[in-house]
């Protein structure tokens, strides 16, 4: 593998299931992304975005096959182990959002760095919501945020522990059209400032953002387009 | 995750259903309270149990009729009566049974004293001079009775501080007993000893008066009571008085004796047995409540891992470690039963101060049964706590993402 691979997908395979009722979601699934990348992945339901998000996000672990992240073997880490890569390696966003409701948006963000013993997580956490422009609202709590705000929110704290790879499942799947274009500017202007970013997403819409787009289908890759 | 941040975040969880948390709370507090309220009234009964037998002096030994071996102590006395007064004689013969210091025979019966201003029913003891000393008691006022008095059936009586008190009467007056006239001739020292039974409410007269006058029974008694020369030589007394009395009863096998020699220190190890199971056991129920509140604590900790799986998957995916997610949970319920035992701690100590106040019930608090409770409170959450925290590190962290 190269020098600037963040990600090596080598003949991945991800098998749910026991005995004859074995579903293969992802089938010899090879792949790299490159450091400084922006790469969609689309594909239809079932076709294995969501096993592929999952094993990009070291959420899971290949039934068969080697994941290398900035150099190191994630694929036969234990769980403690893949906790660590994902907290201090990898900002998710996710399409429902997932902020804590009882927590201010400030509070919100801080949370990954609770994981890992920072101690200027009040300052961190203001500097990341000022990336994605929300520095008026740092008090505000989720239920007092429109959706695009919320998700803005959500970007900020998988920034705030400066990840390799910003990870973004759906995020614009529960968003209208105007706060769509938003969360994409921010991910795109993320994208601009050298971070990698992945987007897993089945709208076309979202596609044109990245400079790479991935189809997926019955667990394989089907084509490459590079923008 | 620092520690601190697990407890403000378990806080923050806690506060946040509030009822929720009083209410499992409250099943520890209560379990805890019970359990040192009971111990405490437990530890009280045995204390004054123990005070009054040992008030009797340790180096009593009471002989009653029935052959019961020692350890029934109450068990067959007086069946029938086997102990005459030649007994008695024999038990005073100082060549035969040097370590015994005192022996006085007792016949006992309830009965009614009349004075000129009342009456008062009370237990009355047909003794000798001898009584006074194996009791250990003093008179107050006025004289005991002597063996005079017993030689010629003397209609006499010595009465109980409470008694003397409730009848009016004091040294030189005459109270009718079975329209008998007996005249005071002393007043005991008040015992001061309190509990079941009042030791200042009593009547002693001549054991000769009482046989043939008041309750019959020709030249039998009920009971001998013997004081041994000192503490150290009770073993040695009660050796002679079984051997003086297998004599006089004409009785060869020792295991066919019809009569029971009880020494004060058996009394007290049996009473101390009777009390101290009656507190095993109400501490036992007790325990149980504490039991059934730490399974209230499992529930609710349960029922907020289910409601907190998507909080979980999200926390597993910003870098939350099993370890992490274990802890907060563990904690979480160690922190509703921490405050639960503290509560339970006040609680008890509050039912301690105000029973014995109300009801009239002594109640001993010890540190002891306090720390017990409130670590076995604690050690309960954390138990409690184990499972639903093992449910929660290891939900996998998407399907609990997905949990919405």
């Amino acid at each position: 593998m190269g020098p600037d691979e963040l990600i090596h997908l080598e003949s991945i395979t991800k098998v749910y299931g026991t005995g004859d009722a074995t579903v293969a979601a992802l089938r010899d699934f090879s792949l790299t992304v490159a450091t400084g990348e922006s790469l969609a992945v689309m594909g239809p339901s079932g076709s294995g975005k969501s096993t592929l998000m999952n094993i990009l996000g070291c959420l899971d672990t290949p039934s068969a096959g080697r994941y290398w992240f900035a150099g190191q073997d994630v694929s036969s880490l234990n769980e403690t182990e893949l906790a660590h890569v994902r907290n201090r390696r990898i900002g998710f966003v996710f399409q429902q959002f997932q902020l804590l409701s009882k927590l201010s948006a400030w509070r919100n963000v801080e949370l990954p760095l609770l994981y890992r013993n920072v101690s200027d997580r009040r300052r961190l956490a203001l500097q990341a919501l000022e990336q994605v422009g929300l520095s008026d609202r740092i008090n505000h709590r989720p239920g007092q945020l429109s959706g695009g705000q919320q998700q803005r929110v959500a970007i900020a704290r998988a920034l705030v522990t400066d990840p390799d790879l910003i990870l973004a499942d759906e995020p614009t799947g529960n968003l209208d059209s105007t706060s769509s274009r938003d969360v994409l500017a921010v991910l795109r202007e993320l994208n601009e400032q050298g971070r990698t970013i992945i987007i897993i997403t089945h709208d076309p819409e979202v596609a044109p953002v990245a400079n790479r787009t991935v189809h997926l289908r019955d667990g394989q890759l089907v084509d490459q387009v590079a923008a | 995750m620092s520690l601190l941040h697990t407890i403000e975040t378990g806080l923050r969880s806690l506060l946040g259903h509030r009822l929720r948390s009083v209410l499992t709370t409250l099943g520890i507090l209560f379990g805890v309270a019970a359990v040192i309220a009971t111990v405490g009234i437990g530890q009280a009964s045995s204390d004054s149990v123990t005070a009054r037998i040992t008030s009797l002096g340790t180096n009593l030994l009471t002989i009653s009729s029935g052959s019961n071996v020692s350890g029934g102590v109450f068990g067959g006395g007086g069946s029938a009566n086997t102990l005459t007064m030649d007994d008695v004689t024999g038990l005073q013969d100082r060549q035969s049974a040097p370590d015994i210091a005192a022996v006085a025979p007792v016949s006992q019966g309830r009965a009614s004293l009349v004075s000129a201003s009342s009456n008062w029913s009370t237990t009355l003891s047909g003794s000798t001079a001898g009584w006074l000393v194996t009791n250990t008691r003093t008179i107050g006022s006025g004289t005991f009775i002597t063996d005079h008095d017993v030689a010629t059936r003397a209609q006499v009586i010595v009465l109980g501080s409470t008694t003397a008190a409730n009848l009016g009467v004091g040294v030189g007056d005459i109270v009718m007993v079975k329209q008998i006239p007996f005249e005071v001739i002393g007043v005991l020292a008040a015992s001061g000893s309190q509990g079941f039974g009042n030791q200042d409410d009593l009547g002693v007269v001549p054991i000769s008066t009482a046989q043939d006058e008041l309750f019959g029974g020709g030249s039998s008694v009920q009971r001998i009571l013997m004081s041994a020369t000192s503490a150290s030589t009770i073993g040695s007394a009660y050796l002679e008085a079984s051997q003086i009395l297998l004599q006089t009863h004409h009785l060869a096998d020792p295991t066919q004796a019809d009569f029971t020699i009880t020494t004060q220190t058996q009394v007290l190890s049996t009473a101390q047995a009777v009390t101290q199971t009656l507190t095993i056991l109400l501490a036992s129920v007790a325990a149980i409540s504490l039991l059934v509140g730490g399974i209230g604590v499992m529930n609710i900790m349960l029922v907020s891992v289910t409601e907190r799986t998507s909080e979980i998957g999200l926390r597993k995916a910003l870098g939350a470690t099993p370890f992490d997610l274990f802890r907060q949970f563990v904690i979480e319920a160690g922190m509703l039963t921490a405050v639960g035992g503290l509560l339970g701690v006040g609680t008890g100590l509050a039912v301690g101060y105000v029973v014995p106040r109300a009801a009239n019930i002594a109640v001993t608090i010890t540190p002891l049964p306090v720390l017990v409770a409130v670590g076995v409170a604690v050690a309960v959450g954390l138990v409690f706590g184990v499972y639903p925290a093992l449910r929660a590190a290891r939900l996998a962290p998407i399907e609990a993402l997905r949990a919405q």
